[in-house]
């Protein structure tokens, strides 16, 4: 059986600066994957490569669940396989807790209203803030509100969440409630590609650490393998560098 | 014969009033449907600005820079004059609404466009990777958001039209100053321009003063 997401040869260029040098990645259905590395290694384009918030080059190839990742009829297909969490929660500014997330399974799957507020409650519920839900983003504390785009993202049943940096815009305080949302999520065997500085959370939840430098994966193992005894150099010097900071 | 009596005579004014009402009823439909036409317009030209393909992004570039370009004096007489050698021959009314639409149609584009380029990338990006087209997307996410900001620089706009429909009195379209300068013309008196005059600061006023409270809540806005 083939890999459920497969990234064969992907390069992405922007204007003659390669950012991503011919990755190769295959991640199993239920796998957590966390991808480390310096920043401008090429970890956000890479994961944003997967739902084509980012289109690659022609020759690269990726597919999610045998779909093939390209312009046209079936990136509708992959991007309501694939839910995503930005690093600044990218939340609906006009709309309510609620309505953000009801608004793709209306607007996408036509799921009628009162069903999609008695999913997005339900979704609250699991992510610990279903008081807020008829409040303003803007009324919520940032982990507050990356819970709630955790739950929009949800909201179209995903088979893969991708997340990038999802705490680093946060106050440490709130820190630990989004990643044990995160935590549970792994735990109901979701794929999950999570693109973090958490090296607690990668070495607790992940099931592969790739360590990403220079727009190439340089090192890819179990949290142990990667983050307890890497073999490259440069893995090295990165961990070294983000455990004595 | 005293001021009152040449600028503000009662007699004079209330045996001309129909005819100002009739002018100002013209007016308005004049103004309010060059709005809505306008308001069409320049959604549909700045959504081709920002998404269209090249060619036609450049295209519908050189049309909002002309219009805002012309003076709408101009392109009413071109509108109203010009085109029948053409062929084409446009009532008074349907001449000041093309012309009013078009250029306020051009204001409007950038007023649209400047809107939608506020909302930040990460919105479109959200509502991609939910899944949503275009079409809802730009419906549900990025033009409720685009409203807030554009509705102070947009009522200006709308603002400038009501009162450009003056101009229309050159094509014989008895709007209200032509009603106006009519009546003065019958009755001998000036009193009528006075009263048109008023009337268009009483329509305008609570559209300005609304635009202020607005600038200044939301702090800053452009006009035209
Ligand atoms: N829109 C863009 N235009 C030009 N260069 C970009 C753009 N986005 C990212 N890059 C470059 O691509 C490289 C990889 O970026 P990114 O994937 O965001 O890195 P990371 O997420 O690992 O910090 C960086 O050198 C960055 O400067
Ligand atoms: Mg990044």
């Amino acid at each position: 059986m083939s890999s459920f997401i497969s990234i064969r040869n992907l390069r992405k260029s922007y204007g003659a600066f390669e950012a991503l040098k011919g990755i190769n990645l295959d991640i199993d259905k239920g796998e957590v994957v966390c991808v480390i590395g310096p920043s401008g290694s090429g970890k956000s384009t890479l994961i944003r490569c997967i739902n084509r918030l980012e289109d690659f080059s022609a020759g690269s190839e990726i597919r999610v669940d045998n779909i093939p990742v390209k312009a046209g009829r079936s990136l509708a297909k992959v991007r309501a396989e694939v839910g995503m969490v930005f690093q600044n929660f990218n939340l609906f500014p006009h709309l309510s807790v609620r309505e953000n997330i009801m608004l793709a399974p209306r607007r996408v799957r036509g799921t009628p209203r009162a069903e999609a507020g008695v999913l997005a409650d339900r979704l609250l519920t699991r992510v610990g803030i279903a008081e807020q839900a008829d409040k303003y983003p803007s009324q919520l504390s940032g982990g507050q509100q990356q819970r709630v785009a955790i739950a929009r993202a949800l909201a179209m049943e995903p088979q893969v969440m991708l997340f990038d940096e999802p705490t680093s815009a946060l106050d440490p305080e709130m820190v630990g409630e989004v990643l044990d949302v995160m935590r549970d999520l792994a735990s109901t065997g979701v794929t999950m590609v999570v693109v973090t500085h958490e090296m607690g959370f990668a070495s607790q939840v992940a099931d592969r650490v790739i360590f990403m430098d220079g727009g190439e994966i340089i090192e890819t193992g179990s949290p142990q393998q990667v983050l307890s005894a890497p073999q490259e150099l440069r893995t090295q010097s990165f961990l070294s560098a983000v455990l004595n900071h | 014969m005293d001021i009152v009596d040449t600028f503000f005579n009662t007699e004079v004014l209330l045996r001309t009033w129909p005819m100002l009402m009739k002018g100002l009823w013209i007016t308005l439909q004049l103004g309010v449907l060059s709005i809505i036409a306008g308001l069409a317009l320049g959604l549909g030209l700045a959504l081709l600005r920002l998404y269209a393909a090249k060619p036609v992004q450049w295209l519908t570039r050189v049309y909002i820079d002309i219009f805002r370009s012309i003076p709408l004096l101009v392109l009413l007489i071109v509108v109203y004059y010009a085109l029948p050698f053409l062929g084409l021959r446009l009532s008074p009314f349907a001449s000041a609404m093309t012309a009013l639409t078009m250029v306020s149609g051009a204001y409007a584009a950038e007023i649209f466009r400047a809107g939608i380029q506020a909302v930040p990338n990460g919105q479109f990006e959200a509502s991609a990777a939910l899944g949503m087209n275009y079409r809802r997307t730009m419906a549900d996410v990025i033009l409720p958001q685009a409203v807030k900001i554009v509705i102070p620089p947009l009522t200006n706009n709308s603002i400038n039209v009501i009162k450009d429909t003056a101009l229309a009195s050159v094509v014989a379209m008895p709007d209200l100053l032509k009603q106006a300068t009519q009546a003065q013309a019958l009755a001998a008196n000036p009193s009528p321009l006075i009263g048109a005059a008023i009337i268009y600061v009483v329509i305008l006023w609570p559209l300005v003063a609304y635009v202020s409270r607005l600038e200044r809540r939301f702090g800053g806005g452009n006009g035209r």
